[in-house]
């Protein structure tokens, strides 16, 4: 799936740390002003659930915009941090904080487990592979109803952070920001790491990368087991914040859904991610008013914004504007 | 660089503002459907339904002085697009009452925003969790899995068949079902001597009816799902020349279920709504000119066989409607009060009697069981076998 | 033994619905390396449009064939106006454009259609053929009649004629192919409509089987997507094998383990296979090029 893209990095990689982190700040000061312009709490639930999706979006993008690896079971670790936090509070009584850290760590590790065998697949393999993957966690949600709540979904009980009850659609849209731009320049901050710089020569060209020393297995899994954590994350706070999960959020369509956050923002753009992110919740919101023929528009602006901005959103804007200038 | 991402910022903005619904003086009733997705064969005869008949009600002058302005939102059968959506008809819309929520999953994600809110909320899916434990604003239209298990039951008895097979779907319908059931077995006097389940979309189930098929013992076999599974149950069933009574269940609830099944569908029975027999209900029955207006309405103006998916929506909207009629006014709280107090309102669904306790208000009586002969409902008689 | 034969038939039933969806993404992927997410949606187009045409009074084997038709339209429209406007775009970005595509297709199905399932009349009646105690449909031998057909046509166009060469050498190298004179544009929208045309029939076969509705695409395509990997993608027979291993998979995992966990079982088995065999079942390995 990738062979075409591994023919060059797209260019936002290229550029400097100090400018990637002038973007999140960027981002930082519009999380914090753009409150001031919400009518209601609907506008903060529909901003926190851009920047709770665009969390697990930037995990799938450093695995797609640095190793060049795509998966289509992302939403399975969103499932197991979502769980973690609905489970671990109902059935063993410990507390949502620790869940929460418990369905990091529990994503880590099953992408530790399964993250070997599986990045040694190429291409379109490794599209099937990971969605088989993704399969599997649905099939276990849905089945195991003792557990889960099945099909129907449980509740999520209300995180008490040292007796303070964590509630609030307010509340929430500050976390997800937070949270969000903490990862953000997390990020970024791997990008020029010396992992970044292996996996970037990964993406080039993996054999080139092999030669001159780097153990690709190993910084491919590192990338894997990252970008579990950050889905994983993103995971929790949904299941949190709705106070409900149902196994829909580790379906396949949310794999999908958060793979074409991806590519749509741009791969390998951190802007890229949180627009992506943007697009694809706040689109159903907005064409509402074209009722029946929503689905019908909904098709046609993804895949206009893949006919004339061929990079994603953020990297193809960035090139038109620049050529202006220049 | 920063005027990029302010462009995008307002381009953000923009496209929320959008979102915003214009005021109107009218009355707001709120509606999340699944219209679309594995649900759309709820959410599209609900949203035909409700559709209809506000532009009905509204022709006759709406209801306390005011009309009705329907908003619905689609929710393509995800809980969190419904969240959202929920959100959105109480901060945004500002809607008065709702009625919807097709599937269950859908609506106990979303009760907590109305019970939160203090909105009238008339669900149209199926679970008991729904109405039990009762919540103060929440209410429901159609009968629960534990009905439809109980009636199936009770017919089993008087056949003298106590030992079943049950096969469900493991979507939500299908497994709540078969969860219910397999709860009030006992107490029935019914043993479920083995359980079979396929997934969503699955094509072939004759491996599954094999092993029913091989399991001694087995006198009766109840499939739980709706959707398409039903109607390939029913052939595999006749291909594999299983001759056991089968039953299925208020799931299959539309003529077309017998269009899919085809001659296997022969001798099936199934526990359902007056609606599915509206043309067979004695002349004395409470419910015949209702279901009977309810059915040629809907075929009319849809040019679709009706289903009792859509004779839900109508009968939520119809106890909303008559309470707001009762109250005298749209305050949101008398509606509710109202609501709570229906008693005898004949709907397409049974005759509803609500309570503080009993938020559904329909009891055994509602279910008739039918069974297909000739390519069409009859009803059996409580008596016989 | 009957219970196993009649396992054995399921399978090949599902099956061989596996291997007709997993065939339409062959032609496309060979073409062009891209995976058309769009594929299940033609199958859709196919089973739905027979069905519509044959409300509408046209006869059965007409409206089969005009739904064909229509679904190589269809499949043109998305080469010219989405696939072809968006060249040198990377595989990713194609892929994104046929996941809109389906999108697309599924609203507009959903408004033009309906919502409701349909079905077809089996081709040679719905009495069943009983071996040994078990019993299989005259359709499922339809079905998998049809996905003989289709392999042995592809493969002898492919192997056989100066159409089918250009096909893989526009896959192999764009370039050169267009070097040597080939319109590898041409080649590559000739490829959608077969692909198209191969998703239709597939579904006007299995609709009496599986039924149809706006939606019935979204998981078949997923199965068959799976199936072609299983089996080694852009390889014609590897799809049928694996189709129907997929198939058998899922009949003998619901009889004899757990009818629950069959859809795992089938994945666990897909995921072991392409560990062990990372190409599927019939592929080679490819060398990466520095």
């Amino acid at each position: 799936m990738l062979r075409h893209t591994a023919d060059r990095i797209p260019a936002v990689l290229r550029r400097p740390f100090v400018q990637r982190l002038s973007a999140i700040a960027v981002i930082a000061v519009i999380a914090i002003v753009i409150p001031a312009f919400f009518p209601s709490t609907y506008y903060y639930r529909v901003a926190a659930l851009v920047f709770v999706f665009a969390i697990a979006a930037i995990g799938l993008n450093l695995l797609m915009g640095f190793a060049g690896q795509v998966s289509l079971g992302h939403a399975g670790f969103m499932g197991i941090g979502a769980y973690a936090v609905a489970i671990g509070p109902t059935h063993f009584n410990i507390p949502s904080w620790l869940s929460f850290l418990i369905g990091a760590a529990l994503s880590a590790f099953v992408a530790f487990i399964v993250g070997r065998p599986i990045l040694r697949l190429k291409g379109h393999y490794l599209a099937v592979a990971t969605l088989g993957f993704g399969l599997l966690l649905a099939i276990v949600f849905v089945n195991e109803a003792r557990l889960t709540g099945g099909p129907d979904g449980m509740l999520v009980p209300r995180p008490v952070l040292f007796g303070w009850s964590v509630r609030g659609t307010e509340t929430w849209y500050w976390i997800a920001a937070i949270s969000f731009v903490f990862g953000a320049a997390l990020a970024a901050n791997l990008i020029d790491s010396p992992t970044g710089r292996a996996l970037r020569a990964i993406h080039d060209s993996e054999v080139a990368a092999r030669v001159l020393g780097v153990d690709v297995a190993k910084q491919k899994l590192v990338i894997f087991i990252i970008s579990a954590v950050y889905a994983s994350v993103a995971g929790s706070y949904l299941a949190a914040f709705n106070g409900h999960i149902t196994p829909d959020v580790s379906g396949f369509l949310r794999s999908i859904e958060l793979v074409a956050m991806v590519v749509l923002g741009g791969i390998g753009s951190i802007a890229g991610s949180l627009v992506g992110a943007a697009l694809l919740v706040m689109l159903p919101q907005v064409l509402t008013f074209l009722h029946d023929y929503e689905q019908m528009v909904l098709g046609l602006v993804v895949m206009g914004v893949m006919i004339f901005l061929r990079a994603g959103i953020v990297p193809s804007i960035a090139a038109a504007l620049s050529r202006r200038r220049a | 660089m920063m005027q990029k991402y302010m462009k995008i910022a307002a381009a953000s903005i923009f496209a929320a503002c959008l979102a915003v619904g214009s005021a109107s003086a009218q009355v707001k009733i709120g509606a999340i459907l699944s219209v679309t997705g594995p649900a759309s064969f709820l959410g599209d005869p609900e949203k035909k339904t409700l559709e209809m008949y506000v532009a009905d009600i509204n022709a006759k002058g709406g209801v306390n002085g005011k009309k009705l302005e329907l908003v619905v939102y689609d929710d393509g059968g995800k809980p969190n697009e419904a969240l959202t959506f929920a959100k959105r008809l109480v901060d945004e819309d500002k809607i008065t009452a709702m009625v919807g929520g097709s599937t269950t999953g859908v609506t106990l994600a979303i009760i907590p925003i109305f019970e939160e809110a203090q909105i009238p909320f008339i669900s149209l899916a199926g679970a008991i969790q729904i109405i039990q434990p009762v919540r103060k604003w929440v209410f429901k239209t159609p009968h629960t899995d534990t009905m439809a298990c109980e009636k199936i039951f009770a017919d089993l008895k008087r056949r003298n068949l106590t030992k079943v097979a049950l096969i469900s779907g493991t979507a939500a319908f299908g497994k709540s079902m078969r969860d219910q059931c397999v709860a009030v077995a006992p107490k029935a006097g019914i043993t479920v001597v083995h359980e079979e389940s396929y997934g969503p979309g699955d094509t072939d189930m004759t491996p599954q009816l094999t092993n029913i098929k091989g399991k001694a013992g087995v006198q009766a076999v109840i499939n739980t799902d709706f959707g398409q599974g039903p109607a390939i149950v029913t052939r595999n069933y006749q291909q594999l020349g299983i001759k056991l009574p089968f039953y299925q269940s208020h799931g299959v609830a539309s003529k077309q279920y017998i269009n899919l099944a085809g001659p296997a569908a022969e001798g099936v029975r199934l526990p359902a709504a007056a609606l599915l027999v509206a043309d067979k209900l004695s002349a004395n029955d409470k419910q015949k000119p209702v279901v009977e207006a309810y059915k040629k309405t809907y075929e009319q103006k849809s040019g679709q066989p009706v289903s009792t998916f859509g004779g839900h929506a109508y009968d939520g909207l119809m106890i909303l409607v008559e309470a707001a009629k009762r109250a005298g006014s749209w305050d949101k709280a008398k509606v509710r009060d109202e609501i709570e107090k229906t008693k005898g309102f004949v709907g397409t669904g049974g005759i509803v009697n609500m309570s503080p306790t009993d938020h559904l208000g329909l009891d055994l009586t509602a279910f008739r069981m039918l069974e297909i002969k000739k390519g069409d409902w009859t009803l059996v008689s409580d008596s016989g076998s | 033994m009957a219970e196993f034969v009649q396992f054995l038939f399921s399978g090949l039933t599902v099956g061989a619905v596996y291997a007709l969806v997993a065939l339409g993404f062959t032609l496309i992927y060979n073409a062009s390396d891209v995976i058309n997410f769009a594929q299940g949606e033609f199958v859709m187009l196919g089973g739905m449009t027979t069905v519509f045409l044959g409300l509408a009074g046209i006869p059965l084997p007409l409206a089969a064939l005009l739904a064909v038709i229509f679904a190589m339209a269809v499949g043109l429209a998305l080469h010219r106006f989405a696939i072809e406007t968006a060249r040198g775009a990377n595989a990713v970005s194609l892929i994104m454009i046929t996941i809109g595509a389906s999108i697309f297709l599924r609203g507009a199905a959903q408004v033009f259609f309906d919502k409701q399932f349909h079905t077809l009349p089996a081709f040679f009646g719905s009495e069943p053929i009983r071996f040994v105690g078990a019993a299989i449909l005259p359709q499922s031998l339809v079905v998998l009649a049809g996905a003989v057909v289709i392999v042995v046509l592809l493969w002898t166009f492919i192997d056989r004629t100066l159409l089918g060469k250009a096909v893989i050498a526009t896959a192999v190298n764009r370039l050169a192919a267009r070097l040597v004179g080939i319109d590898t544009r041409r080649i590559v929208g000739f490829s959608f409509a077969i692909s198209a045309a191969i998703g239709a029939v597939a579904g006007i076969l299995i609709t009496p089987i599986t039924l149809t509705n706006y939606d019935v695409g979204t998981l078949l395509a997923l199965k068959g997507f799976a199936a072609a990997m299983l089996g080694g993608m852009g390889i014609a027979a590897g799809a049928v094998i694996g189709g129907l291993v997929l198939g058998l998979l899922e009949a003998f995992a619901a009889g004899y383990l757990s009818s629950q966990y069959k859809d795992a079982v089938a994945f666990l088995v897909i995921l072991t296979v392409l560990f062990v065999m990372p190409q599927g079942l019939l592929g080679r390995a490819k060398v990466e090029r520095v």
